[in-house]
């Protein structure tokens, strides 16, 4: 660089050291917060000992990851992570789809948004409180179903939190519940967007309401669709952990279907110490998660660029 | 022109039935927070219990210095955590709206990669726990929210790209404003919707965090409501064992009913306040999904 060029940068560099100054606090925490850890991953290549520390543990290659894929563990909580999710983005989906559109039909201004407020009450809570009022329903000494609906039907009582062939439907249904108002609030805002000529014309030439949420609705909205559920691909490796450890209470006869990669990872942290194999399904959890979000933002921006992260 | 329209009372209809589905289980929990406790034993919880009584209240009454610690802790982290995350976002998201930033392309990568990968729970926790020594302290409550990652910082980087114009700041500049005070006096006032948005959703995330406590604090002391809701529902015994309230009561403890009154303290803010925010809440969650 010649000598008014090194002269301009340092110029440059007075010029935005205010600006560059701000940025520390908060590029500092992403170093810490984010890329730390990043780096951290190489502890599934390590027999992890706190005497030694986590740079001087022992290496151990592909140790960690070869017991973790030679148990069945590895194969059920990945089957369970992506089926749960996998039914989750199909069902939320038709559903907050099939509320939005309704909402919208809503003439009632104040009853619109009462009714909007209502069915997005669930998301607003923690999933701990979710955690109380599924007990409420399904306690075994105490719950609404044993002691009051089942009776009533004639059941007998079932121990819920030790069934496990329950709870495929049970964890659905729970996340139904507590999920669907977020998707139906970004799908109603999608749906007010859409021009108001093209029904009156649509009505003009007599088509039914049927055929103009077919015809129009539908298709209109389809591109966030398209994105929501190609931003959810992109995350199915990872799990909401509270609606697998706190709505099961972490009940142990439960795992076999209530055990995805987040659950398995924690409870391998702490509370059975295993780090070296919790380490390693983390770490495939992270790759894998990373490829499928690069992979489904690929075929989001081929589609529309506006809408893909990058 | 709005004719064709679905048939009212049918809609209306479905949406009562919608909105019975969301709200009935706090109906249950609420309901059975004010029975007896032999009539919680006798019949189970209900929506409508044999005998009504406020003894779960009394004795969550006893125990209210856990409670009002609790809050505290609640109440503590959400302030902290709530202004220092919006500070530190918007301090780095200024400067990365700013064109004329050098190597502000890396930069924003370094914020951006945030979002595609992480390192997952096992390198955070060492990392916190070996490196920082934050178990058992308030920092693990509010420092992994403070950002999580660089979502929010790239919704504010958007929102002053696109709403503040260059040449104010430019004008402002050549007057001899210095940056820090384009910043606090120019850039924040014109910012005020984002920032409250963002605001609001760091607040609802911290007022609702359990898993840092679950993760990082062990000591009773330290538990935000959240954590404290966390241990009595697996633990319906955790209030008198830790002894948190300081006074040791009779073995006949009304516990089936205290455990939902817990939760409706628990809730309850959050519910009278929400009429008021809502708007806004929806506002935060649409921008986020669409930027």
């Amino acid at each position: 660089m010649t000598r008014t060029g090194w002269a301009l940068t340092f110029k440059k560099l007075k010029r935005y050291r205010a600006l560059f100054l701000m940025m520390v606090p908060g590029l500092a925490y992403l170093i810490m917060n984010n890329y730390l850890p990043m780096f951290g991953v190489i502890i599934a290549f390590k027999d992890i000992n706190y005497a030694k520390g986590i740079l001087g543990s022992d290496w151990i290659g592909f140790k960690n990851f070869e017991y973790l894929f030679t148990t069945k563990d590895a194969l059920v909580i990945t089957r369970n992570t992506i089926l749960y999710n996998g039914s989750f983005i199909v069902l939320n989906t038709v559903f907050a789809i099939g509320v939005a559109i309704l909402l919208n039909e809503v003439r009632s201004k104040f009853a619109a948004r009462l009714y909007q407020s209502v069915i997005l009450l669930p998301f607003l809570i923690s999933m701990v409180i979710v955690g109380y009022l599924v007990l409420s329903m399904l306690s075994a000494e105490s719950g609404y179903l044993n002691l009051n609906l089942l009776p009533m039907l004639g059941i007998e009582p079932i121990s819920w939190y030790f069934e496990p062939k329950y709870w495929p439907y049970i964890l659905t249904i729970v996340q139904l519940w507590k999920g669907t108002g977020y998707l139906c609030v970004i799908f109603l805002a999608a749906i007010i967007g859409i021009d108001n000529e093209y029904y009156e014309a649509a009505t003009i030439d007599g088509a039914s309401k049927w055929h103009q949420i077919r015809s129009i609705t539908v298709p209109l909205i389809a591109p966030t669709i398209t994105i929501m559920t190609l931003l959810a691909i992109g995350r199915i490796f990872y799990s909401d952990f509270g609606l697998f450890y706190q709505v099961p209470l972490n009940s142990g006869p439960l795992q076999p279907v209530t055990d995805v990669i987040d659950t398995y990872v924690y409870r391998g942290l702490m509370t059975l110490g295993d780090i070296g194999m919790s380490s390693a399904a983390g770490l495939y959890q992270s790759v894998v998660g990373f490829v499928l979000v690069l992979l489904s933002n690929y075929i989001v921006a081929k589609r529309s660029k506006e809408n893909a992260l990058f | 022109m709005k004719t064709n329209d679905m048939n009212q009372p049918v809609v209306h209809a479905i949406f009562i039935v919608l909105a019975a589905l969301c709200v009935i289980p706090f109906l249950l929990l609420f309901m059975s927070s004010i029975s007896s406790e032999s009539s919680i034993v006798n019949n189970g919880y209900s929506f409508w219990p044999k005998e009504f009584s406020l003894e779960a209240y009394t004795y969550l009454w006893s125990q209210k210095l856990a409670m009002f610690n609790s809050y505290g802790v609640t109440i503590l982290i959400t302030v902290i955590g709530t202004f220092v995350g919006l500070l530190i976002s918007a301090l780095l998201a200024y400067p990365l709206s700013r064109q004329d930033l050098p190597i502000r392309g890396i930069l924003s990568f370094i914020v951006f990669f945030t979002l595609l990968f992480n390192g997952g729970l096992v390198p955070t926790y060492l990392i916190y726990t070996e490196v920082f020594h934050m178990k058992n302290t308030l920092m693990a409550l509010i420092v992994p929210g403070l950002l999580t990652n660089g979502f929010f910082i790239l919704l504010i980087r958007t929102f002053f790209a696109n709403s503040i114009p260059v040449q104010i700041i430019e004008s402002a500049y050549i007057d001899g404003a210095s940056e820090f005070k384009i910043f606090y006096r120019m850039v924040l006032p014109l910012s005020l919707p984002i920032l409250a948005t963002i605001g609001l959703m760091l607040t609802i995330n911290y007022w609702n965090d359990w898993f840092n406590g679950l993760v990082y604090i062990t000591e009773p002391q330290l538990f935000s409501i959240q954590n404290l809701l966390n241990r009595m529902l697996s633990n319906i015994q955790f209030l008198q064992q830790n002894n948190l309230g300081g006074q040791n009561m009779a073995v006949n403890l009304p516990m089936n009913g205290v455990r939902m009154a817990m939760a409706v303290v628990g809730i309850l803010p959050l519910i009278l306040i929400y009429p008021f925010f809502q708007k806004y809440f929806v506002k935060g969650l649409t921008i986020g999904a669409v930027k």
